[in-house]
């Protein structure tokens, strides 16, 4: 569904990516780890198109979208949830909502939509008509997971889920990951440093080092694998 | 420092309160005057001042060239007055016509330079923008002396004269009461669209962070082109008003009205759009009281002060946020 073919992209003179594949099939959970600065949130940002690659092909359904701009990109279903979450910090919970359904024009299934979201995350609706900003770290993450829910994506980019969130929160946030793919049979592709959460949710998994993907297997492969033990889950 | 700006604060409205209701028991009408004076001038403020608060509420952008987008309006208007004034055409239609020419060519001159000066600059550190948008002030107002004419020109006033509360007149033209009431009008038409249309939500998204907006499929650059636009059309609307009011204008007239409202939007908090009309309002009025009762020779150094007091004293402005405020 999503592909990505021998990715180059750079910052200025500073190359994050060095030649990265990694394909995405429908319906699937992927989870891409890798140390900090290794070029997994810049994979995701070359994917959404807001820093294109300057060499090889990002791909949807066969469809070259390297050089889209980021939102026709969302136009095409394909959604980010990106690092830091960043919340519409003045606009209310129901704003931000809004904001997440921005290129859709049929209000009853908007108000449907809406309403899915606050059944995943009852706090939402409590917090319905507070600022974005006032929210605690795990709600936004909630808020931010919804957001891009009402864009009814098909394929939902998560870039680090857990960051900063307490264990309790952080699982609640992965269960309901894996209630969206299966439920809204939505596309994940899940951007990691929690290695071990990330690999039991999902399908596939893939390995990043120095902007470049070392190794690639089933999640539960990578898990049971010496190397990825040593460096990664501290084993 | 908290209390040293609410004990500065009191003494401040303290002063001017026992001044003011000095003033207002010795001289009723003169006060009323100088009240009403200041509202029109506030008004036209904030008409430009919307332009440069709503440009840098989203690129952090101070738009230099914004009161020469002003200028061309009341030139535009001034050609079109004229033009249609020799074939004869109705007055009232002379009025609408003037006003819709000075918005269309004030947002085509806007959207333009927005592309062309600032787009290429996106990424630039903000200085280049800054050094850019003098210089397409400096190359507007050049460009607009050689196509027409570097003298003052008379401006008819487009707005008749009412008669029939004569004796009161002199308190308030109608051209001032015609400049308080489209400004009204303006700001509540601005304020629902910033509030409850799609392309206000957008602006209000892409102020507050340009990448998630996009992410969420926001097209931010023409959210940025609309925001010049928009600013344009206010600040054309303040330009046929002005010149209406002052009954000359010339190339120059966009640089000193660009610097006050550039004031006005600082003092009431660049960035924030009820700001930018209380920030105006607050310097009309107190710029008419100033020259009304102490020296009108000083009326630009009493603004310029503002400035330099505002940025020492409390920069985020009346209503501004503080920079620090990061989520």
């Amino acid at each position: 569904m999503l592909k990505l073919s021998n990715i180059h992209t750079y910052y200025g003179n500073i190359q994050a990516l060095k030649g990265i594949d990694i394909e995405v099939m429908e319906g699937e959970v992927i989870s891409l780890i890798g140390a900090n600065g290794a070029g997994k949130s810049t994979t995701l940002m070359t994917t959404s198109g807001i820093v294109p690659a300057k060499e090889g092909t990002v791909e949807l359904n066969g469809k070259d979208i390297t050089h889209t701009p980021p939102d026709e990109i969302v136009k095409m279903g394909v959604c980010q949830v990106p690092e830091g979450r960043r919340i519409f910090p003045y606009l209310t919970v129901a704003e931000n909502l809004d904001m997440g359904a921005f290129l859709r024009q049929d209000k009853d299934e908007i108000k449907k939509d809406m309403d899915y979201v606050y059944s995943l995350f009852p706090i939402l609706a409590d917090r319905k008509n507070q600022p974005g900003g006032t929210l605690s770290g795990g709600e936004q993450q909630m808020l931010a997971i919804s957001r891009a829910l009402m864009s009814r994506p098909k394929v939902l980019l998560l870039d680090e889920p857990s960051l900063g969130l307490a264990p309790i929160i952080v699982k609640q946030i992965f269960s309901i990951i894996a209630k969206i793919n299966q439920e809204q049979k939505t596309t994940i592709f899940i951007v990691e440093q929690n290695a071990n959460l990330a690999l039991k949710a999902a399908h596939r998994g893939y390995v990043m080092e120095n902007g470049a993907i070392t190794l690639t297997d089933t999640g539960e492969n990578l898990l049971a694998n010496e190397d990825v033990k040593k460096a990664y889950l501290g084993m | 420092m908290f209390w040293i700006n609410i004990i500065s604060g009191i003494v401040i409205i303290g002063i001017l309160g026992f001044f003011g209701i000095r003033e207002l028991i010795t001289d009723p009408v003169y006060f009323l005057e100088l009240v009403l004076g200041g509202l029109t001038r506030g008004s036209i403020y904030a008409l430009i001042a919307l332009g440069y608060t709503m440009v840098y509420g989203i690129i952090q952008l101070i738009n230099f060239a914004h009161g020469e987008i002003y200028m061309i309006g009341a030139m535009t208007s001034l050609i079109v007055a004229s033009v249609l004034g020799l074939w004869g055409w109705n007055s009232a239609v002379i009025v609408i016509l003037a006003f819709v020419f000075a918005i269309v060519y004030s947002c085509a001159y806007g959207f333009t330079v927005e592309k062309i000066a600032y787009k290429p600059l996106r990424t630039a550190p903000r200085l280049s923008a800054l050094i850019s948008a003098i210089g397409m002030s400096l190359f507007l107002q050049n460009y607009v002396m050689l196509a027409q004419t570097p003298e003052f020109m008379p401006y008819e006033s487009l707005i008749p004269d009412y008669n029939f509360w004569e004796p009161y007149a002199h308190i308030m033209t109608s051209v001032e009461l015609t400049i308080i009431i489209t400004t009204i009008v303006v700001m509540i038409l601005l304020g629902m669209l910033i509030k409850f249309t799609r392309i206000g939500k957008a602006m209000r998204a892409t102020a507050q962070d340009k990448v998630m907006s996009s992410l969420v499929g926001i097209n931010v650059n023409k959210v940025i082109s609309t925001t010049f636009v928009v600013g344009s059309a206010t600040a054309a609307i303040g330009g046929v008003l002005i010149a209406c009011h002052v009954g000359q204008i010339n190339f120059m007239i966009g640089f000193l009205a660009g610097l006050k409202a550039f004031i006005a939007a600082v003092l009431g908090g660049i960035g924030s759009v009820p700001g930018a009309v209380l920030g105006s309002l607050v310097l009309g009025i107190s710029e008419s009281f100033f020259t009304g009762y102490f020296w009108s020779e000083y009326e630009d150094v009493f603004a310029f002060t503002i400035l330099v007091v505002i940025l020492i004293f409390r920069p985020s402005g009346i209503l501004g946020r503080k920079e620090t405020e990061k989520v």
